[in-house]
C-alpha cells in the first residue's frame, strides 16, 4: 500500500505528460507541417474543377452507364451517413464474404451474367476478377488494365468514339508499380471518367 | 508469378534492411549512451525526470516495476474510458458523435490500453476526433512503450548479477517514446500525408457524385461522403507500435489511410520494424549477438513459411469465384489476378498477402486487405500465427519476451531429455522460471479456447455471424484468437459490438496482456538475483541450428497440440467444403 501511495501520483503525471506530447503536440505538428506542405494530400485529394468538386481521387463512385468506365464492386452503405438534411449520403464498406461459399460464388454468376450482356464483342473471354469482386474498403478508386482494357470496346459503342480514344484516356490514367515492382498497376476509374466527359483534361 | 515473388523477397530484405541499424540504435538509447538526438532531446528527457521527481537512474526492484507498470495502465484506462463515453460532450467532435455505451467503452478501452487494438466499431462513424487523438493515439504510444520497457527489465535480469534492480520504469517510458517512437512517428507521419493520408481537423465532406446510384429502395443518392480528421498522425504509430487501430473502420484497406503502394511499404514495414529490430537490440545488449540472431532465425523462418502458404492460396483464389473460367483468376497481362474479393487493386495479391502475415505475426492487428474474404487455408494461416502466442516477431517487447518464455521452455525439456539443469544466458532455470515461463506460453491458448468456447455455447452468437457453416466458427475462432494474441485484426464480418462479446473479448485482452507480462517480469526478478554460472562442455547452447529447430518446434507443439481440434472444425473444413 505504501508503494501503491508512492508510485501512483508518478503515474498520473507521467500519463498527464505524455498525453500533452503524444496526443497534442504530436499531431498539431503534424497537422502544421501536412497543411503547410502537402495541404491538397491532408485534406483528402479532392478533384475540383472549376470550383466545383468532383469526389476524391482516392475514394470510388459507382458507375453503372455503358458510357462509362466501371470500378470495382461496391458494397453501398447508405445508413452511416447523411447530409445536414437527413438525406443518406454513399458511403462503403467490404462484403466480407468468403470466396469458398455458395453466397458469393451466386453474386459472382449474377456478375458475370450482367458483365457478359454488356459487353457482347468480348463473347466467352474470362472476365477480369477484380471486375466481379468487391474490394477491401468497398471504395477502391482503382481497376486493373485488364479490367479497364475489358470495357474499351463498349464505352467507344456507346459514346460513339473508337476505341483508340478510350484507350489513349485509360493509358493516361494508368499508373505502374511504385519503383516498377511493388503494389500493382491501377487505372483510376474516376479520373478516367471526368476525362471521358471532357471535365478534366 | 516470379513478380510476385520478387515482391516477397524485396518486403523482407529491406526490412530486415532497415531493422538492424534500427536495432542498434534502441540498443543504445535504453543504455543511456549518447545518440545522434541526445543533444536535441535530453533537455525534453531531464525536464520530464525534473517535473516527475524521479531519479533516472533508479533501480526499482520487479515488484515495483511491475507496480509502475499497472498503475499507469490503470490510470490510462480510466481516462480512455471516461473520454469514449463523454465525447458527445467535449469538443473536437464536429460529426456530432454521440458517447459510446458502456460495453463498447469498456472494450475498446481494453483493446487500446493492452495494445491490442481490436475494434468492434468502425471509427468515422463512432468516436470523435478528440477522443481518436487525446485518447487512442496517446495509449497507442505509451502501450507499445510499456511493451518495450518491459523486454528490457527481462534483458536487465539476464545480464546483472546478484542484485535486485532492473532499472527504472519511467525512465526506460520517457527514452523509449521520446528518442525511438514520436521522431520515427513524426517522418512517417509527413510521408503518408504526402502519398494522400488525411491529417487536419475539418468536418467530412459531402460531394456530389458524378453519377447518382439508386439504393435498393429505390431512393436516388446523389452525394458522396469523404471522411477527414488527423488520421496520419495517428496511423503512424499504429503501425510502428504494432497496435493496429485503424482511423477508419477499414483501417489500411481504407484509401485515404493507405493510399498507394509507398504509403502501404511503409506503413507494412513500420508495423514490423521494431520487433525484428529488437531481436538485434537484444543480442547486442545481453552481449551475444549470437543469441538474438537465433531468435530471430526461429522467427524469421515461420514467417516466410507462413507467407509462401498464404501468398500461394491467395494466387490460387477458388473454384467459387473462378466460376468453371468465366473469371480470370490468372496473374499476369495487366491484373495481379488470384482471390481479389476483399483486396485492393493497388495491393493486388502479393502485397496484401504480406501484410496479412506480417500484421498477425506482428500482433499488430491493421489490415489491408479482409482476412474474412481470404481463402480457407490463407486465412488459417493468419489465425494460426495469433495462436502460437504472437511470437512469430509479435507485438513491440511483448513478442520477443513471449519467445525468451518459449525459449526457457525449450532448454527445460533439452534439459530434462540430457538430465542437467537446464541453463538460458548464463542463468540457471528453476522450478519458479519454469512456472513463469509456463504462464507466459500458455496464457494465449487457455484465453482462445474458453473465450470461443464459450461464445460457440451461446446461441445469440449466432446473430454475429457474417457468414454460414465453417466459415461462420472460423469468424468466432479469428475473434477470440485475435483478442487471446493481444493482435487486433478480425474476420471483420463478424459483429462483434454486443454486450457478451465486448466484455468477454475486453476481458481476454486485459488477461493475455497483464498475466505474461507479470510473470515476465517475476521471472527478470528472480533471474537478477541468480549468479552467472560457467559454461561448460554439458551447456546447451542457445545460439546454433539445434536450438534454433529446437525452438520451434516447442512453438509448433503448443500450438499444434492446443488448436488443431478447433482449426479442424474451421477452416480446414472450409476447404475441403470449398473442394466439394
Amino acid at each position: 500500500m505504501e508503494k501503491v501511495k508512492e508510485t501512483a501520483p508518478k503515474a498520473l503525471i507521467f500519463l498527464l505528460i505524455m498525453t500533452l506530447l503524444c496526443g497534442v503536440v504530436f499531431p498539431l505538428v503534424v497537422t502544421g507541417i501536412s497543411q503547410l506542405l502537402f495541404p491538397r494530400q491532408a485534406n483528402g485529394s479532392i478533384i475540383e474543377i472549376d470550383r466545383k468538386k468532383y469526389g476524391s481521387e482516392l475514394l470510388g463512385q459507382q458507375f453503372t452507364g455503358n458510357e462509362y468506365l466501371w470500378g470495382r464492386v461496391m458494397n453501398i452503405d447508405t445508413s452511416t451517413f447523411t447530409d445536414s438534411e437527413g438525406n443518406p449520403v454513399m458511403y462503403a464498406g467490404a462484403s466480407n464474404k468468403t470466396p469458398a461459399g455458395e453466397e458469393l460464388e451466386e453474386l459472382v454468376a449474377q456478375r458475370v451474367e450482367k458483365i457478359r450482356a454488356a459487353h457482347p464483342n468480348q463473347g466467352d473471354t474470362p472476365i477480369p476478377v477484380d471486375l466481379v469482386t468487391c474490394s477491401g474498403s468497398g471504395l477502391d478508386p482503382h481497376i486493373s488494365p485488364a479490367a479497364a482494357e475489358y470495357q474499351v470496346q463498349r464505352i467507344a459503342d456507346a459514346r460513339g468514339i473508337s476505341a483508340e480514344q478510350v484507350r489513349e484516356i485509360v493509358v493516361k490514367y494508368t499508373k505502374g508499380k511504385f519503383l516498377g515492382v511493388f503494389g500493382e498497376e491501377t487505372v483510376n476509374v474516376l479520373k478516367v471518367n471526368l476525362a471521358l466527359d471532357g471535365i478534366l483534361k | 508469378m516470379s513478380e510476385a515473388v520478387l515482391q516477397y523477397i524485396l518486403y523482407v530484405v529491406l526490412l530486415i534492411g532497415l531493422a538492424v541499424p534500427l536495432g542498434i540504435y534502441i540498443g543504445k538509447v535504453m543504455n543511456g549512451e549518447k545518440v545522434l538526438l541526445t543533444r536535441v532531446l535530453s533537455p525534453v528527457e531531464r525536464g520530464i525526470y525534473k517535473v516527475m521527481h524521479i531519479d533516472p537512474q533508479e533501480q526499482m526492484n520487479w515488484k515495483k516495476y511491475a507496480l509502475s507498470a499497472v498503475l499507469f495502465s490503470i490510470f490510462g484506462f480510466v481516462i480512455l474510458f471516461l473520454l469514449n463515453i463523454l465525447q458527445g460532450f467535449l469538443p473536437l467532435n464536429p460529426q456530432h458523435l454521440p458517447g459510446t455505451s458502456w460495453h463498447l467503452a469498456f472494450n475498446t478501452t481494453s483493446s487500446f490500453v493492452t495494445n491490442t487494438n481490436w475494434q468492434a466499431y468502425s471509427g468515422e462513424s463512432t468516436l470523435s476526433y478528440l477522443t481518436q487523438m487525446l485518447g487512442l493515439t496517446v495509449q497507442n504510444f505509451v502501450s507499445a512503450a510499456t511493451g518495450i520497457a518491459v523486454l528490457f527489465a527481462l534483458i536487465r535480469g539476464f545480464i546483472k548479477v546478484k542484485t535486485d534492480g532492473l532499472g527504472s520504469f519511467w525512465a526506460d517510458m520517457t527514452r523509449i517514446i521520446l528518442y525511438i517512437l514520436i521522431p520515427i512517428c513524426l517522418v512517417l507521419s509527413i510521408l503518408l500525408v504526402s502519398q494522400g493520408v488525411v491529417q487536419n481537423f475539418s468536418p467530412y465532406e459531402t460531394i456530389d457524385l458524378v453519377e447518382p446510384i439508386t439504393a435498393g429502395d429505390g431512393t436516388v443518392i446523389t452525394q458522396m461522403v469523404v471522411p477527414q480528421g488527423p488520421a496520419a498522425s495517428q496511423i503512424s504509430i499504429k503501425q510502428l507500435g504494432t497496435n493496429g487501430g485503424g482511423f477508419f473502420g477499414v483501417n489500411s484497406a481504407h484509401p485515404l489511410e493507405n493510399p498507394n503502394a509507398f504509403s502501404n511499404f511503409l506503413e507494412m514495414t513500420a508495423l514490423l520494424l521494431i520487433p525484428v529490430a529488437l531481436c538485434f537490440t537484444f543480442g547486442r545488449n545481453i552481449k551475444d549477438k549470437r543469441q538474438g540472431i537465433a531468435i530471430f532465425l526461429a522467427m524469421l523462418i515461420m514467417l516466410v513459411v507462413c507467407l509462401a502458404v498464404t501468398g500461394a492460396n491467395e494466387a490460387a483464389a477458388t473454384p467459387q469465384l473462378s466460376q468453371n473460367g468465366a473469371v480470370d483468376i490468372t496473374a499476369g497481362a495487366g491484373q495481379a489476378g488470384g482471390n481479389m474479393e476483399g483486396k485492393e487493386t493497388r495491393f493486388g495479391i502479393a502485397t496484401s498477402a504480406t501484410w496479412a502475415v506480417y500484421t498477425t505475426a506482428a500482433s499488430n492487428g491493421s489490415v489491408n486487405s479482409m482476412h474474412d474474404s481470404y481463402t480457407p487455408l490463407g486465412g488459417m494461416i493468419t489465425m494460426l500465427q495469433m495462436m502460437l502466442g504472437e511470437v512469430i516477431f509479435g507485438g513491440v517487447g511483448c513478442g520477443l519476451y513471449g519467445m525468451i518464455g518459449f525459449a526457457i521452455l525449450a532448454v527445460f525439456i533439452a534439459g530434462l531429455m540430457v538430465g542437467r539443469t537446464p541453463e538460458y544466458l548464463g542463468k540457471k532455470i528453476e522450478p519458479y522460471e519454469m512456472k513463469m515461463a509456463v504462464m507466459v506460453c500458455l496464457a494465449t491458448p487457455v484465453a482462445i479456447l474458453i473465450g470461443s468456447g464459450l461464445a460457440t455455447m451461446l446461441p445469440e452468437t449466432m446473430q454475429s455471424l457474417n457468414n454460414p457453416g465453417a466459415h461462420g466458427f472460423s469468424e468466432i475462432l479469428y475473434a477470440y484468437s485475435s483478442a487471446g494474441g493481444n493482435n487486433g485484426s478480425a474476420f471483420a464480418g463478424f459483429n462483434a459490438n454486443t454486450v457478451f462479446l465486448n466484455l468477454s473479448i475486453g476481458l481476454i485482452m486485459l488477461f493475455v496482456r497483464f498475466v505474461p507480462m507479470l510473470a515476465t517480469l517475476a521471472i527478470a526478478g528472480s533471474q537478477v538475483k541468480k549468479k552467472k554460472v560457467a559454461q561448460n562442455a554439458g551447456t546447451l547452447p542457445t545460439h546454433n541450428g539445434l536450438f534454433i529447430f529446437l525452438l520451434i518446434f516447442v512453438v509448433l507443439l503448443v500450438g499444434a497440440l492446443s488448436f488443431f481440434p478447433a482449426l479442424a472444425l474451421g477452416p480446414i473444413a472450409e476447404y475441403f467444403q470449398m473442394l466439394g
